[in-house]
């Protein structure tokens, strides 16, 4: 039986060859075609997912036709309030002509008056005879002037630091300066009341930022701890991680000064380098001015960076950076606002030079300038209705208000108010300003006080008198 | 791809008219000019859009020859294989070690450069670091006194001798009017405003920076510009990086010519916008961007674009060629988008009374919505001015990051501008300015012809004060700039990576204040240097900048 099964078997298979040679050609063709056919419908996709069918140009055109941009730039109310800028007549300095009226400058960030120093003004006239105004070059092609090798060199002995090198602007300072070191992947620890000029350094630097409470050394510490283990996970990448910490030296947006030794003491721990930036507390602080690190009697060498402006102080124009040469040198030909930018006036150069030899001939005038920032910070104290906020030795301070009035509108019309019934009373200030929707953590609205060795101690107390009577009158 | 005329024909132009009688994309185009110099009185002046021009627009860049080309490649690899054995032998020690090294304290940290990073400083640019940050000691004016330095450790230290270099004729400063000057009203006025204001400002715009000074230079400027309004910023390069961030943002598009300057590229990037980048003043590869850009939207999200804003520069830095603005506004127009023109170099150096390029080829100021430019350059100053509508400018003060958190202009500096400006105006009641804008205009074509007849390639457009003069090879740099020296002429020398790699190149700034002699010495000189460092490369074989190699792909650049 099983034979015969096998048999039959045999038998269909010659008859299936034979069938398949007397079948005509057209028939095997046909067949073939099927077989493809049903090969091609098991493997392609029954339906596209997408059907894709590219846009005729008639369509495109009617595309282009249909879009609306937004416009340029938004309209801008009449009464912004940041649109009409109050006009100064003649030098902003001690003595002040605002909108037509003199007043006493308490808003300029003259802290050693050297604005309109005799000194200062022939340095830069002498500069101007020699030179001219401008420099018509960046430094690498021409710009480079000996007054400029010389403010270098002079920073740099002054900051007790290897080498400095100096920008034409004090805001492209820092903000050259980060990207010059940080890149793509390394890691910012910075404090979140950083001034604009760093927080723009770093969204160019496109490094990680994370941000630390304001002076929060325990914050600080907690962020550096969970780097620690995020590094043991991934050791090949954690080598090649630049990791810095970025703090002021006195903050722009609260007067706090930073607290450095805490800070030294986590830099070796964990590794980190330390950015200074000490555009308020150059000149200030420190027996000799020298900053924050005199202040607390810190070996400069402990700080890779040393960044700080010539607007203030010095009142030039311009920043520089100072430290070792290993660090400051790379900038050279990295630090976009010094490689692409003109270089700085020699005027303004030769201005600051100047300052720096005052400064360097009278060291009281720190002193001065500390007790000075003592007697208002004190003459300002319980004031109903606003806080005064920064440290004792910050000359320049903010009044906040004790409460907010819910919106922060209102409270920037209520200081307005303040500045204004002062402004009335021969007492120059202004208010904090701020772009709200740019800064990372804005700080609440203030009037900034500065502080200047300019001011008499009676106008000192008259200032502190007339903005009580502001408040008084504005709040109550 | 779309054939621009089409798209950027004027209503009323005639297919013909705008001097296209081309078929299809022949080598006849763009300013071609065929065999120089004997062939300069029938020249054609073939503008791709030529209805949209007034004034031949003669652009022409000369083909890298094939062998000079190999042999910059070949220069560059035997400088690397150099560099690796000498940065061996100073790992082992056996080559002293010049660079300033890791403080020991911090030897275990994360090293702050990567070896590879300095690997150009250190073994191309150390060699032939002599040619740049020369420092000088007058003003810089035609003539410059040098300080002259020795280097004893092949450039990585420099001494100062104590002498001085006197009357290097300067051919490498912006100062194309020639107001870099330390006499003259310029001077006695800035003295002026100096002893008044003192030097600097001590606070921002917004709060109590804003000097009587800045509202009339904004007024002046404004008035030279022919814009509603302007305002004016302390430095140039912030004048683009801190104000491009107040225009657009998310959502937006940038549309930035690739050779754009750091600055619009920095401000670009802090925008947070969408940065697609169009080919060196090709107009194909701009309308192609436009056309896809608003064709497609956003990539992802597939919503339109919010703006679209085109990035432009004047007159380029290191090409010497003008923008196509003729056409770039056409194109603005007939795509809604809004065009920043960067005239850091351009304004006082172009155009009949020195108003810039939109004076250059006679179109309305209004057509340009943001008009940025310096005053570092003609004006002899320092700083940088926007000017637009009253609507953009009123913006601006309310939210450009450099009007809260920057320091306003020094007043001394203000004024050299206010009395530059004026003087190019004509409001002084001299014709002073405008000879200085025409002696500018003079000194160029001069320049530049006599450059070309002796068979130098020379880059860029023939009325632009900027000169490129080509050298390829990373070894003529140094060789170029030091020779010159020599002679008494001061040159800027740019290699990579401020170039294309093979690209490297000498650029000269024609100045009004440049005397025929002067000229004519450089010239002379130039004629020897370029036969013993054989620089005359031209086969006067000239292609128009449209037909260099332009590939489709586009680069983008989002933020996150």
């Amino acid at each position: 039986m099983a034979a015969a099964v096998g048999m039959g078997q045999q038998w269909v298979l010659v008859e299936m060859v034979q069938a398949f040679y007397e079948a005509p050609a057209y028939h095997l063709i046909l067949e073939g075609i099927l077989i493809l056919w049903i090969i091609r419908l098991l493997f392609s996709k029954t339906y596209k997912l997408q059907e894709r069918s590219d846009l005729t140009s008639k369509e495109k055109e009617e595309l282009i036709e249909e879009w609306q941009p937004e416009p340029l730039v938004p309209p801008v109310s009449k009464d912004h309030p940041a649109l009409n800028y109050s006009v100064v007549s003649g030098p902003p300095s001690h003595k002040i002509i605002v909108n037509g009226k003199e007043c006493i400058n308490f808003a300029s960030f003259n802290f050693l008056g050297l604005l309109d120093n005799e000194r200062v003004k022939n340095a830069a006239q002498a500069s101007l005879r020699k030179y001219g105004v401008g420099t018509c070059g960046p430094r690498g092609f021409y710009g480079t002037f000996d007054v400029h090798l010389e403010l270098e060199d002079r920073l740099a002995k002054f900051m007790r630091t290897e080498e400095s090198i100096i920008y034409s602007y004090g805001f492209a300072t820092i903000a050259s300066a980060i990207p010059a070191y940080s890149k793509r992947g390394d890691i910012v620890f910075v404090d979140e009341a950083a001034c604009f000029a760093i927080q723009k350094g770093l969204q160019a630097s496109r490094s990680n930022i994370k941000l630390f409470k304001h002076n929060d050394m325990a914050d600080l510490e907690q962020l550096l701890k969970e780097q620690e283990i995020e590094d043991q996970k991934n050791p090949r990448k954690a080598c090649v991680t630049r990791r810095f910490i970025l703090v002021e030296g006195l903050y722009m947006n609260t007067g706090d000064i930073c607290p450095l030794p805490e800070l030294i003491k986590l830099k070796y721990k964990y590794k980190v380098r330390i950015f200074l930036e000490e555009s308020l507390s150059f000149g200030v602080l420190g027996e000799h001015g020298r900053g924050v690190t005199e202040h607390f009697g810190i070996n400069v060498d402990d700080i890779d960076l040393i960044s700080a402006n010539m607007e203030n102080s010095l009142a030039s124009i311009g920043g520089f950076c100072c430290g070792r040469s290993f660090v400051i040198d790379h900038q050279r030909l990295s630090g976009q606002g010094y490689c692409f930018s003109a270089s700085l006036p020699p005027l303004l150069a030769a201005a600051a030079i100047e300052a720096l030899n005052i400064m360097e001939e009278n060291p009281d005038i720190f002193q001065i300038l500390r007790e000075k920032c003592k007697r208002i910070h004190k003459a300002l104290q319980r004031i109903s209705g606003l806080i005064v906020v920064g440290d004792l030795f910050s000359p320049a301070l903010h009044l906040q208000l004790e409460e907010t009035s819910g919106s922060r509108e209102n409270d920037m019309k209520l200081l307005k108010r303040i500045v204004d019934y002062c402004m009335n009373r021969s007492i120059a200030l202004t208010q904090a300003c701020y772009l709200e929707k740019e800064e990372k953590c804005l700080p609440p609205p203030s009037i900034r006080i500065v502080v200047t060795v300019e001011q008499t101690e009676e106008e000192l107390d008259k200032a502190a008198s007339i903005i009580r009577e502001a408040a008084q009158s504005v709040l109550n | 791809m779309e054939r621009p005329e089409q798209g950027l024909g004027e209503p009323d132009s005639h297919p013909h008219a705008n001097g296209c009688s081309l078929t299809g994309y022949g080598a006849l185009r763009n300013g071609y000019v065929r065999g120089l110099p004997e062939a300069e009185n029938q020249i054609h002046h073939i503008a791709h859009n030529g209805g949209l021009y007034r004034r031949p627009f003669n652009e022409a860049f000369e083909e890298t020859p094939m062998l000079v080309a190999v042999l910059t490649y070949v220069g560059y690899g035997v400088l690397t294989l150099f560099g690796y054995l000498r940065d061996f032998l100073r790992q082992w020690k056996i080559e002293k070690c010049h660079h300033a090294s890791e403080r020991e304290e911090q030897k275990d940290f994360v090293p702050l450069y990567q070896d590879f990073e300095n690997f150009y400083t250190r073994n191309l640019y150390m060699r032939i670091r002599d040619s740049w940050n020369r420092p000088i000691c007058s003003v810089p004016g035609a003539k410059v006194d040098m300080i002259e330095r020795l280097s004893h450790d092949y450039n990585w230290t420099f001494t100062y001798t104590g002498r001085v270099i006197k009357d290097v004729i300067n051919m490498g400063s912006y100062n194309y009017l020639g107001f870099a000057q330390n006499t003259g009203i310029c001077k006695e006025a800035a003295a002026k405003v100096l002893t008044q204001y003192g030097a600097g400002v001590c606070s921002t715009r917004q709060e109590m920076g804003n000097l009587d000074k800045h509202e009339e230079l904004e007024k002046l400027v404004a008035k030279f510009l022919g814009v509603e309004a302007a305002m004016t910023y302390g430095m140039g390069f912030s004048t683009n990086s801190m104000n491009i961030p107040a225009l657009v943002g998310k959502g937006c598009l940038i549309l930035s010519d690739e050779l754009n300057h750091a600055s619009l590229v920095l401000g670009a990037r802090l925008s947070g916008a969408t940065i697609r980048i169009f080919k060196h003043n090709n107009m194909q590869s701009l309308e192609k961007l436009l056309r896809d850009a608003i064709v497609h939207g956003q990539p992802r999200t597939r919503r339109p674009w919010k703006k679209i804003l085109i990035l432009v520069e004047g007159i380029y830095s290191m090409e010497g060629s003008i923008v196509r603005l003729p056409e770039v506004i056409a194109l603005k127009k007939k795509y809604k988008s809004y065009l920043y023109l960067d005239e850091a170099h351009s304004i006082g150096a172009l155009g009949l009374t020195g108003r810039g390029v939109v004076e250059y080829f006679g179109l309305n100021p209004e057509d340009v919505d943001v008009m940025m430019g310096t005053f570092t350059k003609s004006f002899g100053a320092a700083g940088g001015y926007i000017g637009g509508k009253k609507e953009l400018i009123d913006y601006l003060r309310t939210h450009s990051h450099s009007a809260v958190y920057a320091t306003s202009l020094s007043p001394p500096v203000m004024e050299q501008i206010l009395t530059s400006m004026k003087c190019i105006m004509g409001e002084d009641g001299t014709t002073f300015g405008k000879e200085c804008v025409q002696q500018l205009a003079e000194n160029t074509r001069y320049f530049r012809r006599q450059l070309k007849e002796r068979g130098f390639i020379i880059y860029g457009n023939e009325d632009s004060p900027v000169v490129p003069l080509m050298l390829y090879m990373p070894a003529k740099i140094g060789a170029f700039g030091r020779e010159m020296l020599k002679r008494n002429i001061g040159v800027v020398v740019v290699g990579f990576p401020a170039t294309p790699i093979i690209e490297s190149r000498a650029r000269f700034c024609v100045s009004a204040a440049h005397t025929k002699e002067i000229l004519d010495t450089v010239l002379k000189e130039l004629d020897e240097v370029g036969d013993l460092l054989q620089l005359k490369y031209s086969r006067h074989r000239l292609v128009p900048l449209l037909d260099r190699p332009f590939d489709e792909t586009t680069y983008e650049e989002t933020e996150d």
